[in-house]
């Protein structure tokens, strides 16, 4: 559990606990038998919702194809009770397993796509197994009766008792969510939904936390989708893996309000029984003597559109922007000491981070060409260059998001290439980018935290840690803002804040000053001079050499990919090599 | 079996992958060219397709302006007019409802209003097919024309196996190919084409160099409308339809897309190609029910070797 959590995870539980009294109370009067069922459908669909939710709403790993999931849970309770007369109490939990194991099946490929290709690709499951599902004969599968003990094989004889468990079952689903929402699960989950690379450079195992959403959706959805064939009696490929299956978690959730706790199951409530209305009244409907079947379908489709236009996010975040005013934060809490971490294996001014002839070409273009530097602990390397010298690509070789062909990286004697983004940054490579890459909807604080569990601290020291380095950069004042409100400065700040949060040993950062006013640059200048000052080592990339030559300890110059010059501030700005570089030939002749 | 028969089988199975390929492929384009344009997620393509079915079939049949063309050129003429009918509904649409939910107004924000686009395609989608069903009537029907029970004969090349060549499918064919050329050159060489590409690639800078692009949007999902209904008139000679036809292609046209690479117009026509060549494979082979099933196993297979399919790019700077 996050800390700073606790209120909004009792506040949502209390809810859960009242609306689910609420709704039972309710349904308990309910006598109607169709009324009664679609008391029942609404927490199934929720719950399917909610697990659609955690992939595609929390994660931002849009499925099309969910419908997988709740197909195998339906499935497989049907088959393990018409084959070995297993009761759907253990033939659900057993789908769960099922389609737990399945997640990974279709994860471990799947994940390597990404946006519409995995969205599409989701759906190509489904309909794949429903096919097959045709092939082999089982087109339509009856649930036995169970009549001399029906509560034993979830066949209750009073649909009320089915409301009762499909209560249940949401309710556990909500809970789970609840879980997530304020664990580093869910900050993981929301990190990689608004800039995947940026989590990785924090330290995130997107690979992993993506993998999980998954496995624990599939779950969720297979539950639903067993108990639904419990309460239809019948499964069908179509009503268990076809499209409209589907499509059913993905338009109730962004109804209802994508990647909030509560939308899809507002999605559901008002979607469900609207279509068994409209279902039931459809064929009453008469005009000059003749019926309109297929008005039901105009009238869902309409009123969807209509609601969607008007709530574009969502019926949930709508409504939560117009009538509740977000409170005011707490204020954060004063900087704790440091904590006293382990003797550094390098002494200050002996390489820390030492590169060799590394080498990257794009086709025939040689990025990056044989370039080879040390970096001293506690010293600020400039790495400078004309644009497209390749300094970029550098960092990208060093952090691991693109592969090197040649060379070699160490950071205090173990090699820094061949390792993912996040390994790389948990051995304690600390990135920030030319583009700041922001989580732009979560509070600055929760940015910066990223950070810190990127780094695989604990919850406490997580929260210690992002608070220290939001006091070091000097934007203890801002923390409760959303990352998309604050200036160019602030979200430079941020990233370096982010990068400190994970107690880097040494710090990449990519052009931090660029696009910044003198007056912004020099503060900026001042938190890099107090971080050394503090001992923190630094490989900073810039173009502009005044700024550069107030800071660095020592320069690499690149040029074309190779190094050109390297050594003391001084002495490289006066090598007529790097003038030439930087001016021409032509300004060298003139000023000579 | 039969040496004979068998090659008969896989060179009638080659020809008719081309021929349905290529009507194939002209749907996808269509559908191509509002995802890649737009990166719009069209779920009622289908739909479409089914409204450019019926609209060659007023047009032609019964009391249709065109009837007096007679059932040979007639189907076909019709299939080329739903293009420009289809066209200003899918303009209509994109004025009123798409266009709302997508282009500079929700470019930037943080999914760039892909889920507003589902919901409002998916609530076409509904209203299309249900609505379909009060106005055309539930019964299928088609675009008949005797030349889809006649077929030109190929040989007999080997022995004594022969290709036929169904008459309408192969000239639905070449009106697919022709319109996809057509449209090939109106995107490479004209300023029109130009105007789209600009603001499918950067609308943010297209809208600096003066290219007002929520009209090239308007247009490129008119164009998009307007192709695969064209691919579906062309169809409706073949085939035997209801308002629900698009929901069977919906999927096709997706798989055609991906497999061609999201942005990548000319990319999708190969990718319907190919889809059409596993289907028509998979018949000599496999029982009915697993032939669907092999398309998505083929799908799920080039996707994985080739991540950004077959034509498309991938890049990000980080």
């Amino acid at each position: 559990m996050r800390k700073g959590t606790a209120e909004k995870f009792r506040r949502d539980l209390t809810i859960l606990l009242g609306l689910s009294i609420v709704y039972l109370g309710f349904a308990w009067f309910v006598t109607n038998s169709y009324y009664q069922l679609i008391l029942t459908l609404v927490p199934i669909w929720a719950a399917f919702s909610v697990s659609w939710n955690i992939l595609s709403g929390y994660a931002g790993q849009l499925s099309f194809g969910h419908a997988s999931f709740f197909g195998i849970g339906g499935y497989t309770m049907t088959l393990a009770l018409v084959w070995w007369d297993i009761t759907p109490w253990l033939g659900i939990p057993l789908g769960m397993i099922v389609a737990g194991a399945a997640a990974v099946v279709i994860g471990v490929p799947t994940f390597r796509l990404r946006g519409h290709y995995f969205a599409l690709s989701m759906l190509a499951y489904p309909l794949a197994i429903l096919y097959f599902l045709q092939y082999f004969g089982l087109a339509e599968v009856t649930l036995p009766m169970h009549r001399e003990n029906p509560a034993a094989y979830l066949e209750f004889t009073d649909p009320r008792y089915n409301t009762l468990v499909a209560v249940g079952l949401l309710a556990i689903a909500v809970f789970v969510c609840i879980l997530i929402e304020n664990s580093r699960f869910g900050l993981a989950l929301l990190a990689i939904r608004q800039n995947e690379l940026a989590a990785e450079a924090a330290g995130i195992d997107s690979k992993t936390w993506k993998m999980r959403a998954l496995v624990v959706s599939g779950m969720i959805a297979a539950a639903a989708g067993g108990f639904y064939a419990c309460v239809q009696l019948v499964v069908t490929p179509d009503s268990t893996f076809g499209m409209l299956v589907s499509a059913q978690p993905v338009v109730m959730t962004l109804f209802g309000g994508v990647a909030s706790l509560w939308g899809p199951v507002i999605g559901a409530a008002f979607l469900v029984p609207l279509s068994k209305f409209l279902d039931a009244f459809a064929s009453d409907i008469t005009l000059w003597g003749m019926q309109f079947h297929g008005i039901q379908g105009v009238v869902y489709g309409g009123v969807v559109i209509a609601i969607i236009l008007s709530a574009p996010d969502g019926v949930f975040w709508t409504v939560r922007d117009r009538f509740f005013k977000p409170k005011a934060a707490a204020p954060l809490p004063p900087m704790k000491p440091a904590p006293i971490v382990a003797a550094s294996d390098v002494a200050p001014g002996a390489p820390l981070m030492v590169v060799d002839g590394l080498s990257k070409s794009f086709g025939g273009l040689r990025a990056v060409n044989n370039v080879g530097f040390t970096i001293a602990k506690g010293e600020i390397l400039g790495i400078i260059g004309p644009n497209g010298a390749g300094k970029t690509t550098l960092f990208n070789l060093l952090n691991g998001v693109l592969p090197a062909d040649e060379g070699t990286a160490t950071l205090a004697g173990q090699t820094m290439l061949g390792k993912k983004v996040h390994e790389v940054c948990r051995m304690g490579v600390g990135r920030t980018f030319q583009v700041v890459r922001s989580f732009p909807r979560l509070p600055l604080i929760d940015n910066v935290i990223v950070g810190a569990y990127g780094a695989g601290l604990t919850d406490q020291e997580a929260e210690d840690e992002a608070v220290r380095a939001l006091h070091r950069v000097g934007l203890a004042d801002q923390a409760s803002l959303a990352a998309g409100q604050l200036t160019n400065k602030q979200l430079r700040l941020m990233e370096l804040a982010r990068a400190l949060a994970g107690r880097p040993r040494v710090l990449l950062l990519d052009e931090t000053l660029a696009g910044l006013g003198r007056e912004e640059c020099d503060d900026v200048l001042d938190v890099l001079n107090r971080l050394r000052d503090e001992g923190m080592t630094i490989g900073i990339i810039e173009h502009t050499m005044h700024a550069m030559l107030r800071i660095a300890d020592r320069f690499v110059v690149l040029n074309y990919g190779a190094v050109l010059a390297e050594g003391p501030p001084r002495e490289v700005v006066e090598n007529r090599t790097v003038i030439e570089a930087y001016l021409g030939k032509k300004w060298l002749a003139k000023h000579a | 079996m039969d040496i004979e028969v068998l090659i008969e089988n896989v060179l009638n199975a080659l020809t008719a992958g081309i021929t349905i390929g290529c009507i194939y492929g002209l749907m996808c384009i269509g559908l191509g060219l509002i995802f890649g344009i737009m990166k719009v997620v069209n779920f009622a393509q289908g739909e479409l397709l089914m409204l450019g079915m019926f609209a060659s079939l007023y047009l032609v049949t019964g009391g249709g302006v065109l009837a007096f063309l007679g059932p040979y050129i007639g189907p076909f003429v019709g299939a080329m007019l739903a293009g420009p009918i289809i066209f200003i509904v899918g303009a209509f649409l994109h004025k009123f409802l798409i266009g709302r939910v997508s282009g500079l107004r929700t470019a930037g924000s943080i999914d760039d209003g892909h889920f507003g686009q589902l919901i409002v395609t998916l609530g076409i989608s509904l209203i299309l097919q249900n609505g379909g069903m009060i106005v055309f009537g539930s019964t299928p029907v088609t675009v008949r024309t005797p030349l889809s029970s006649s077929a030109f004969q190929v040989g007999p090349i080997f022995g004594d196996a022969t290709i036929f060549l169904n008459k309408a499918k192969l000239i639905a064919c070449a009106v697919a190919i022709v319109t996809a050329i057509a449209l090939y050159f109106l995107l490479e060489f004209t300023r029109i084409g130009k105007a789209l590409r600009a603001a499918a690639d950067n609308p943010t800078a297209a809208t600096y160099m003066g290219i007002d692009v929520d009209k090239y949007y308007r247009m490129a999902f008119g164009l998009g409308s307007g192709i695969t209904a064209i691919a579906g008139g062309l169809m409706a000679t073949y085939l035997s339809f209801g308002s629900f036809i698009g929901f069977d292609y919906v999927i096709i046209m997706y798989s055609g897309v991906v497999l061609g690479g999201i942005g990548s117009i000319m990319g999708a026509f190969w990718g319907g190609l190919t889809v059409g060549f596993v289907q028509q494979f998979s018949a000599l082979i496999l029982p009915p029910q697993l032939q669907n099933a092999a398309i998505f196993i083929v799908f799920l297979a080039i996707v994985m070797l080739r991540p950004q399919g077959l034509f498309g790019r991938s890049a990000e700077r980080a």
